[in-house]
């Protein structure tokens, strides 16, 4: 079994829970509760962990929808725990803060949650969709036995690794061959595409130490991009990680190498065109990027709570570093220049 | 498109873009008098997807089998009917007219598009799924139900940050084939892409109650 793989599994980010202030109704105030909330985790599974911690403060009545914030941005519940930790705290806090509220769930901006089944469904379809991606059908995950579906789901609730593996297996959805040797051999990279969500966040101005990064206190200032990365079988190794992230964010580094598709024609602008005979101009795909490449720097890219060297394989992230549902999540902070 | 993503149902982001841009051609021509599609880009300036705003889709329309246009003011609750190209104005109780907004978004992932849509009252206040559900024509209704996985949901809209309703495009890609290889006509012209949204959404639109006129088709 992979080292990594198990570390990643075991991964664990140490959380502090507040009650909202608002709906605390005894004095004095519920202490928090702590909680180690699993990486790969999300945080609504923690639900029947931190209730009966602060059911004696809650008002009377049914509760709403569970959900929680960080300094006030409520959290997207279908983004791993350790992939929110990674994003919003740049210079990690621990234990994390976080506020959980019982009432008021924030529906023009969450998408509803109804506890373990919403994250389950999310879950399952994330890996329908790595599933496409990889193998460019999702045969394998809807023909899941319902027992292995079960199976699967709780083997990520409990952390069970060696169970998650067994039924995974199953599904064939190897990036990477296996041929490891037992010492860090790299394997076989094969050609195809690799199931990775990145999210973006900007700055227009330095900042040496983390703590003085900017905190982000919307969603709209991160960019959520879900692209798959392509790798070609003869790069092996030598598509590095920094190639990877460069290659899914072409509007801040544009792909050198042209294909009769992507090569920087002059276009115009935004334009709306009609298709010429050949069915060359394409609306909006403005090749010059927006900035110049020199310009725009990666700060920082950080993946299950590290930060790797840029010039690490792909192949070795892909292979030790994915969650459970086959995705890649990585956090990039990207310094560009001031936007007019 | 290449042949080989046209033998699988699928377009490339590019091939997205061409479509896109014949289509917003095609209906702005043809359904004059409707809203608008229009191109909107993404904050990263390089994705862009299809908007319509203010489509009037109600549950009355599928009598009369037209699409039907909201005439000059897009928030009047005229009572009487508007003639206009060959749309009728559908007799409905203003307190049931439903509007729509509909985004046709390019997944990367599955390769094909995916239609977002969001719904609401006169007033402008959200729709919750159960009227949403009145609207949808009685087979939509019934796949709905029938359905394992179940194929309308609310999620994230990838760059508005705010829950929309979502088409699953998982299927997509199979009868994106199965429409291309019937039909000869797209196969011998080879327009296949600039049809491509055309067709595609004269079947998603079915869904939600959308019927695209038979002109569009003829369009090139």
């Amino acid at each position: 079994m992979e080292e990594a793989q198990k570390y990643v599994w075991e991964g664990a980010i140490p959380l502090q829970i507040h009650l909202h202030e608002s709906e605390v109704t005894t004095l004095p105030t519920p202490p928090p509760a702590l909680i180690l909330a699993p990486r790969i985790g999300y945080l609504p599974l923690l639900v029947p962990q931190i209730k009966p911690h602060f059911s004696n403060a809650l008002p009377p009545g049914s509760p709403d929808t569970v959900w929680f914030d960080y300094n006030g941005l409520p959290l997207k519940w279908y983004i791993p725990t350790g992939v929110l930790f990674d994003l919003l705290c740049a210079e990690p806090e621990r234990p994390w803060n976080l506020t959980v509220h019982f009432r008021g769930y924030p529906s023009n901006i969450l998408v509803p949650c109804e506890g373990e089944d919403s994250v389950k469904w999310s879950f399952i379809n994330s890996l329908k969709e790595a599933a496409y991606i990889i193998n460019g059908n999702c045969k394998n995950v809807m023909n899941m036995s319902q027992p292995d579906q079960v199976e699967l789901w709780r083997s990520v609730l409990n952390g069970n690794l060696e169970a998650y593996v067994r039924i995974s297996s199953k599904l064939k959805l190897g990036t990477v061959g296996d041929e490891y040797a037992d010492g860090g051999g790299q394997g076989q990279v094969k050609t195809g595409r690799v199931p990775v969500r990145l999210y973006v966040w900007s700055v227009s101005e330095d900042f040496d130490d983390l703590e003085d990064a900017p905190q982000i206190d919307s969603w709209d200032k991160i960019s959520y991009i879900n692209r798959p990365v392509e790798i070609h079988g003869e790069e092996g190794n030598y598509f590095t990680l920094q190639d990877a992230v460069k290659s899914i964010l072409p509007e801040y580094f544009p792909n050198k190498s042209s294909t009769n598709e992507e090569s920087s024609r002059d276009e115009d602008e935004n334009e709306q065109t009609v298709p010429s005979e050949e069915g060359e101009k394409y609306l909006s795909e403005n090749v010059e990027s927006c900035y110049p490449s020199d310009n725009v720097e990666i700060k920082l890219v950080r993946i299950q709570g590290i930060e790797p060297k840029m010039e690490i394989p792909f192949s070795w992230v892909v292979k030790k570093l994915t969650n459970p549902e086959h995705y890649l999540h990585i956090c990039v902070c990207l310094k560009v220049p001031q936007v007019l | 498109m290449g042949t080989k993503e046209e033998a699988q149902g699928t377009l490339s982001s590019t091939d997205f873009g061409v479509a896109a841009s014949a289509f917003i051609l095609n209906w702005n021509t043809v359904c004059s008098s409707f809203p608008p599609w229009t191109w909107v880009l993404s904050h990263h300036q390089v994705e862009g997807y299809l908007s319509l705003e203010n489509m009037l889709l109600s549950s009355t329309q599928e009598e009369h089998g037209e699409l039907s246009c909201p005439g000059p003011g897009i928030h009047s609750h005229q009572e009487d009917p508007i003639d206009v190209d060959d749309a009728t104005l559908v007799h409905t109780n203003p307190c049931k007219v439903h509007y729509y907004d509909l985004h046709i978004i390019y997944c990367n992932s599955y390769r094909v598009p995916v239609l977002y849509f969001r719904a609401y009252d006169s007033d402008g206040e959200p729709l919750e799924f159960d009227e949403i559900e009145k609207d949808l024509p009685a087979y939509s209704k019934k796949a709905l139900s029938d359905s394992k996985w179940t194929f309308i949901t609310q999620e994230e809209h990838p760059y508005l940050n705010r829950p929309w309703y979502k088409l699953h495009p998982c299927g997509t890609s199979e009868w994106m084939k199965l429409l291309f290889h019937a039909d000869d006509a797209l196969a011998k012209t080879g327009v296949a892409i600039e049809l491509y949204l055309v067709a595609w959404l004269s079947v998603v639109g079915h869904v939600v109650g959308l019927r695209i006129p038979f002109e569009m088709m003829k369009q090139l």
